[in-house]
């Protein structure tokens, strides 16, 4: 078992910036999922779609990072927010937007986090990220590049398809005829 | 920094998600609680990719970003459909498969 106290273990810097992200995240998660204003749970959104970019960055997943950012908060919390924009949803708070079900959907999320913390703690107890302690490489934005278009050309591809039919299909779903 | 942190962030993010999943009757509230379920998703893959030192969980987190930016489409496209029909995206209202 490593020694928790070693010094390249303690990652002041890290784990300082790790402890702010999530503190942000869980409080805009939270907002996200009781609010009663859709507009604000849109925006605690992202938030949240930004903690997880900070955190991609702390993973040295640069590129991941760069993507999230772009692909999530640029593109999808627009289609959210055009979603509440065409729906005509009221724009101050609106009493009616969770259903009976507060306790029972309490009940489980708390039981499947203690299920999840015992198993994690469990599985891996005191385990250390040491791949991030190794000199710098240049990036992994070169390895992902490498990665996709070699070992998972075909899944990729599969993606692109994938896109073009989701995007024709909601096309077809969404138009007036 | 320990594997675990970034797993029981995960793991919260999770856990909202399913609460807003369950509890909320709002379509769109629906597909937001989802994203959050996505997005403990992919913080577990990437961070277990740093700690098997591989590049494969970076790859497969930007494939399930692909996935989701599909799903959110076609189910914004979905709830759009139903405000349409039913002028409500309230989810509760949406029973007619129910016995």
């Amino acid at each position: 078992m490593p020694n928790v106290f070693a010094a390249a273990h303690i990652d002041v810097a890290q784990n300082v910036a790790f402890g702010l992200l999530a503190a942000v995240m869980a409080v805009a998660a939270i907002r996200l999922v009781t609010t009663q204003n859709i507009v604000r749970a849109a925006l605690a959104l992202v938030v949240v779609l930004a903690g997880v970019a900070g955190i991609y960055v702390l993973l040295a997943a640069e590129f991941a990072a760069v993507v999230q950012v772009i692909v999530y908060i640029g593109a999808i919390v627009v289609l959210f927010l055009f979603g509440i924009m065409l729906t005509r949803a009221p724009l101050g708070r609106t009493a009616n937007l969770d259903n009976n079900q507060r306790p029972l959907a309490l009940f489980v999320a708390l039981l499947l986090m203690g299920l999840l913390v015992y198993v994690l703690v469990d599985a891996f107890h005191s385990r250390h990220l040491d791949a991030l302690h190794r000199p710098l490489r240049v990036g992994t934005t070169a390895l992902v590049g490498d990665a996709i278009f070699r070992t998972y050309l075909v899944p990729f591809e599969a993606v692109s398809v994938l896109l073009l039919a989701a995007l024709v299909g909601a096309v077809v779903i969404a138009r007036r005829d | 920094m320990l594997l675990n942190e970034f797993l029981f962030l995960g793991a919260f993010l999770l856990c909202t998600g399913v609460y807003g999943v369950l509890a909320r009757q709002n379509g769109v509230l629906v597909l937001m609680s989802v994203e959050l379920i996505l997005n403990a998703v992919n913080i577990n893959l990437i961070a277990f990719g740093a700690f098997r030192d591989t590049i494969a969980g970076q790859v497969f987190a930007l494939f399930v970003i692909a996935i989701a930016a599909a799903e959110v489409g076609v189910g914004l496209a979905i709830v759009l459909l139903i405000y349409r029909n039913r002028r409500s995206i309230d989810l509760t209202e949406v029973d007619l498969m129910k016995g």
